[in-house]
């Protein structure tokens, strides 16, 4: 009887050790899962707050040093979201062109005479860098479902060398691939437009032609021409690593909060410099545009070091 | 003999064996239930960047139902580190605003408890109406019945409470839905033109019943200290009836009555900064079709499309509980960085005094005379 209940023990003592263990290795095992995405995709963070300080005009040069092309791709179906886009955040860039499959008379869009998106993708960044590589240093990639603050965007850009090869926006991995998810906007410093620009069509790596029916997306198409010219997508973060690029809308964000972690709804949702959200409607535009450019609340100041000037001739912002 | 012994030793390593697995299986169990208990706490405890957390300070309000205004400021500095919030702070000491929130005991989960998680906490102090007492959310139990025919008994009600508890903790109470999101900031830079001793009060202006107007109920409406005594102090003397199914304008009439002003809330452009709608509604052309009541009610030229609300929005109605966190983080988060605001409001004059040290040093993205308006 007494070797029996200290068999028993026994097995207590070994089953508690092994669930410890197991708990331990669960916890080794999320954390590293955690830091391994981490890691393993490529970030690039926003700049920190602390930075020099500069006198007024420096500022306003600063900020002049950022020349955003935008080249939004639509289909004709998208004729709404199109207008919207234009009515709004579009107005924020340097220069933004609409690139369209058909010629729309509604509004002036490059006719791009296809219908893949890849081609599409290829020909606009193309005509981009032709006929505005000298204007523009930055040129933003987005579809009309997406809503940019290109403010935040230029922020993000800060003490980034337009002459290095920059390829960002919110990633994602396909195999061995890491990509930037075109929902989210995509964006490419003028080195990465010349790089894609100048690579010999080959059509295994980077087609001129269309696609084949199983191919590929356009954004993980993208990515692969672009690694094979040197150009690596990094994932933008803020200084606390949350995704300024975002693939889903505040809505949704919010809703996935409220169920994930309750009592932190707003502070676990989305950066404060958030740079783009993804899948709004026609009237979350225009809400968005007030949510943004007006809505705030009295009293709390920033001492911001670039400075943005609203725009002419426009009543919504 | 050795067979029997070798079976019986068998049979007992069986034995052996099972217990043994048994034991190792009881304290596997015991000990996963053990460090998920103690798991769970650890993520309770975790830092939380959430200012103004208003369970901290429940275990003081054992005896009393109101929540103080949590306005730790610094709290939150850690994640806006160029937020400079002195003069919303100043404004927070200046201008004292206790809010009361409509609700009721089937709603404290489903609405109330959002509201209490974004904009009540920077209220001086808020309270939750409710028919019963609770102690937990904490309500306060105005013991009414509830529906929409109780509304204005609930307000009366309420009101008294709040007069016969607080009055001398704020100098502006303010009555919202708990489908009303309300930017307390915005509301304080509103009345910090006015005197609470003046009888007056606040809100979306409607025209029709009331010669002056009334206030819609939903969007929100904040009396003066003044106007609160005058309301509480008609019922006591039957200057005001106590029956009526429309609350809002059952409050409109009463305030004529005693003379309390209705004020006109728009900003300095002419915008309106009460809303009895959420944003899209009035940001959209066309959304309210022309022939609902709104466009016959609103006292001031309804105007829709971005015309319609100002800058320095006070509250919003028709909020259900995702939009109170899109709301939150649209007016407390999300900005675009660097800027410049077409809308550069000012300080009244007798503030500005006050303020003016704080920006000696600062740029001047905030001026002190009030700016020439740009836009149009």
């Amino acid at each position: 009887m007494l070797s029996e209940s200290s068999l028993f023990l026994k097995g207590v003592l070994l089953g508690s050790i092994f669930c410890v263990l197991m708990t331990m290795l669960g916890h080794i095992r999320m954390d590293y899962g955690k830091r391994r995405r981490h890691y393993e995709h490529h970030h690039l963070q926003a700049p920190d707050e602390d930075i020099l300080k500069l006198a007024e005009d420096e500022r306003t040069n600063l900020s002049k040093s950022f020349r955003v092309y935008c080249i939004i791709l639509v289909k004709p179906k998208d004729v709404r979201l199109w207008a919207a886009v234009k009515e709004t955040w579009a107005k924020h860039c340097d220069k933004a062109e609409f690139f369209s499959s058909e010629n729309v008379k509604v509004f002036e869009s490059v006719n791009m005479g296809t219908n893949d998106m890849w081609l599409m993708m290829r020909k606009a960044y193309k005509y981009a860098f032709d006929k505005y590589g000298d204007q523009y240093n930055w040129f933003f990639l987005a579809r009309p479902t997406t809503f940019a603050i290109i403010e935040n965007l230029k922020y993000f850009l800060l003490k980034k060398n337009s002459s290095q090869p920059f390829y960002l926006g919110h990633t994602e991995k396909s195999g061995d691939l890491e990509y930037v998810s075109v929902g989210g906007g995509i964006v490419l410093s003028i080195e990465s437009i010349k790089r894609l620009n100048s690579l010999p069509s080959i059509p295994e790596k980077c087609p001129e032609k269309g696609r084949k029916v199983w191919d590929v997306s356009e954004d993980k198409q993208l990515a692969v021409c672009l690694k094979y010219a040197g150009v690596f997508a990094k994932n933008a973060e803020d200084s606390k690593g949350k995704d300024v690029f975002n693939t889903k809308s505040v809505g949704i964000f919010i809703k996935e909060a409220m169920t994930n972690h309750p009592n932190q709804v707003v502070e676990g949702c989305c950066s404060d410099m958030a740079i783009t959200f993804n899948g709004l409607t026609y009237n979350q535009m225009y809400v968005m545009m007030y949510g943004v450019y007006h809505l705030r609340a009295f009293g709390h100041v920033f001492s911001d070091v670039l400075v943005f000037l609203p725009v002419n001739a426009s009543d919504n912002d | 003999m050795s067979e029997i012994h070798f079976r019986e030793m068998a049979s007992k390593s069986w034995l052996n064996i099972l217990t043994f697995l048994c034991g190792s299986a009881v304290g596997f169990v015991l000990c996963s239930q053990l460090l998920s208990i103690l798991l769970e706490e650890q993520k309770d405890i975790q830092p939380s960047v959430l200012h103004n957390d208003p369970h901290a300070r429940h275990s003081d309000d054992s005896e009393q139902n109101h929540l103080e205004g949590q306005m730790n400021f610094d709290a939150d500095a850690s994640q806006h580190k160029d937020e400079n919030t002195d003069i919303a702070e100043k404004l927070y000491q200046k201008v004292k605003i206790l809010c009361w929130v409509m609700t009721g005991p089937q709603n404290l989960e489903k609405k109330a408890k959002h509201v209490k998680a974004t904009w009540a906490q920077r209220c001086n102090k808020v309270l939750f109406m409710s028919s019963e007492e609770n102690k937990d959310f904490p309500a306060v139990g105005l013991k009414t019945r509830e529906g929409r025919d109780q509304l204005y008994w609930k307000t009366i009600k309420a009101f008294q409470y709040v007069h016969d508890h607080y009055l001398d903790d704020a100098d502006w109470f303010m009555k919202a839905d708990d489908d009303t999101y309300v930017i307390l900031d915005n509301l304080r830079w509103l009345l910090s033109k006015y005197n609470p001793e003046d009888p007056i009060y606040f809100g979306r202006r409607f025209k029709p019943y009331v010669k002056q107007g009334y206030m819609s109920g939903g969007a929100g409406y904040v009396l003066s200290k003044e106007a609160l005594k005058r309301f509480v102090e008609a019922f006591k003397t039957d200057k005001c009836t106590h029956s009526s199914s429309i609350e809002d304008l059952a409050l409109g009439r009463c305030m004529e009555i005693i003379n309390v002003e209705a004020g006109d809330s728009r900003d300095t452009t002419g915008k309106e900064t009460f809303h009895p709608f959420v944003p899209e509604h009035h940001l959209i052309k066309g959304y309210l079709p022309r022939t609902f009541w709104y466009w016959n009610y609103n006292y001031y030229p309804p105007v829709e499309g971005p015309g319609c609300c100002s800058d320095l929005a006070v509250s919003f109605h028709y909020v259900d509980p995702t939009t109170m966190y899109e709301l939150e983080y649209l007016v407390y988060h999300l900005r675009p960085y660097g800027y410049l605001y077409r809308y550069q409001p000012a300080l009244p004059e007798k503030m500005l005094k006050e303020v003016s040290q704080i920006y000696k040093n600062e740029d001047k993205k905030v001026n002190q005379e009030p700016l020439k308006e740009k836009h149009k």
